[in-house]
């Protein structure tokens, strides 16, 4: 038998990058195809796409909006960070990345929050 | 610090499970000093690994509350929480019995990314000359440290979801090699780390570079080998 | 059921191809966060919406290619979660990534003509 690693082996900074890159590549990739049906309605013309955009009014649904532009902003930066210990130069495991991909996360949320209350 | 330890030692086979002791507390004490504390005075039947316990030889790996380390390098102090400490086997590779593991696999993979040198060079011409300043041998130089002790194999979440992922050491290993200007066995040694057994798999989560007792970080190399894979299968030199 | 593993050069192939389509996307996702973060002010509109995306090319191109690089980007990431965390073989978790890529090169270019054409 072997044994396995639990929360402990992973607490360190690189592997919830990780994490957080996964999950919201994963939560991501399932919501394009409901972002592209949705604005596929538009093909039935404009009361057809308006008639969805009401639910975007609601509260909760705002706060998915939110969740998705802060979900694609620690994705992107962080993919970003990956690129660089792939590509560039070797430095480390870029941790100084890790805290960038959180800031730019906050300042987007904080952007899009800011904006549709605007 | 109180004057004793809780200490949960990992027992069995096949199967098994933490059994508690109680070891005096010591300044300067290491967490292998607690486990030959256990061995000598309150159950010889404990098996475990050490050798050198002088951080040279990483025999005496183990899983110290959680986290892979060298138990004659890892100050009790350091890790305790308060007085409770947690001692298992290393993961990701089959329990002999108590703390030793069978590493017999971790060492097939190595020699599965052909982390042999292979050179052509015979007793009868010149050395080879190589720039210990160029680019390739300060890579190698990197890595070449590396004494297979097992931690990152053991902290690395990849090699737990696929078992035929070669692992950070092998991988390290090869990537020395690949970086070796008089090693001949490039395309071989190419085509056995590159794919999900290999570098590919790998997901940059970094374990293996955190826990490295020796400080290599075979994160880097295995990036370099992605980058030598993508080259090579682009010129169609990979299958 | 027959095993599929993927040989060596396509895994490396697979590995490039989703590197050249995250730097892609890295740049249409900051367009993309600018322009969703001026246009969800005061609210969502079709009217609006429409107004902005309708006979635009420039908007045409530039979602066209998003929508292509996703295509090949999410699928990619999306076969090794499944044979990493649901335990598929290779073949049924490219078999579902595939799914899921052609669920966005269909729909995300269906999406595009509707807003564009």
């Amino acid at each position: 038998m072997k044994r396995v690693n639990d929360f402990r082996a992973r607490s360190h900074p690189s592997w919830w990058a990780f994490l957080v890159h996964r999950i919201s590549g994963l939560l991501l990739g399932l919501f394009l195809p409901l972002h592209f049906w949705a604005l596929g309605l538009s093909l039935k013309g404009e009361a057809e796409l308006d008639g969805f955009l009401r639910y975007t009014d609601a509260p909760l649904f705002k706060f998915g909006e939110w969740g998705l532009v802060v979900l694609l902003s620690l994705h992107m930066m962080g993919g970003v960070r990956l690129l660089l210990i792939e590509f560039g130069p070797w430095s480390g495991q870029r941790k100084n990345w890790i805290a960038g991909a959180v800031g730019f996360g906050v300042a987007a949320g904080l952007a899009f929050a800011l904006a549709l209350f605007a | 610090m109180s004057a004793t330890l809780k200490v949960k030692v990992w027992r069995g086979k096949t199967s098994g499970g933490f059994v508690d002791y109680e070891v005096p507390r010591l300044e300067s004490q290491t967490v292998l000093d607690v486990v030959t504390h256990i061995q000598r005075h309150l159950d010889p039947s404990l098996s475990y690994r050490f050798a050198c316990r002088v951080g040279m030889c990483g025999s005496c790996a183990m899983t110290v509350n959680g986290v892979a380390r060298w138990t004659c390098r890892t100050h009790v102090s350091k890790v305790a929480e308060g007085d409770a400490l947690e001692i298992a086997p290393l993961s990701n590779l089959p329990v002999i019995k108590d703390l030793a593991t069978d590493m017999r696999e971790f060492f097939d993979k190595w020699a599965k990314g052909h982390g042999q040198f292979k050179g052509t060079r015979t007793r009868h011409e010149g050395f080879a000359q190589v720039r210990p300043d160029s680019r390739e041998r300060a890579a190698a130089n990197a890595g070449i440290e590396c004494i297979g002790c097992g931690v990152c194999y053991a902290s690395c979440d990849v090699v737990t979801w696929r078992p035929d992922f070669l692992g950070p050491a092998a991988l390290n290993r090869a990537w020395t090699l690949v970086n070796d200007v008089r090693d001949t066995a490039q395309r071989e040694r190419l085509q056995a780390v590159a794919g999900d057994v290999g570098c590919h798999a790998c997901h940059t989560q970094g374990s293996c570079s955190e826990r490295c007792p020796k400080q290599i970080e075979p994160t880097a190399g295995i990036a370099g080998l992605k980058r030598l894979a993508a080259r090579a299968a682009v010129r169609g030199e990979l299958e | 059921m027959i095993a599929v593993t993927l040989s060596a050069s396509t895994q490396a192939k697979l590995w490039y191809w989703q590197r050249i389509s995250a730097m892609v996307l890295a740049l249409c996702v900051l367009v993309h966060l600018g322009v969703m973060i001026y246009a969800v002010r005061g609210g969502l509109s079709a009217a609006e919406i429409l107004g902005r995306t309708r006979g635009s090319l420039v908007f045409g191109a530039f979602y066209t290619v998003f929508v292509l690089a996703c295509t090949v980007h999410v699928p990619i990431g999306f076969a090794r979660v499944c044979e990493e965390w649901l335990g598929l073989k290779a073949g049924g978790a490219w078999l579902l990534a595939k799914l899921l890529g052609l669920a966005i090169l269909v729909m995300g270019l269906r999406a595009v003509y509707g807003v564009v054409a």
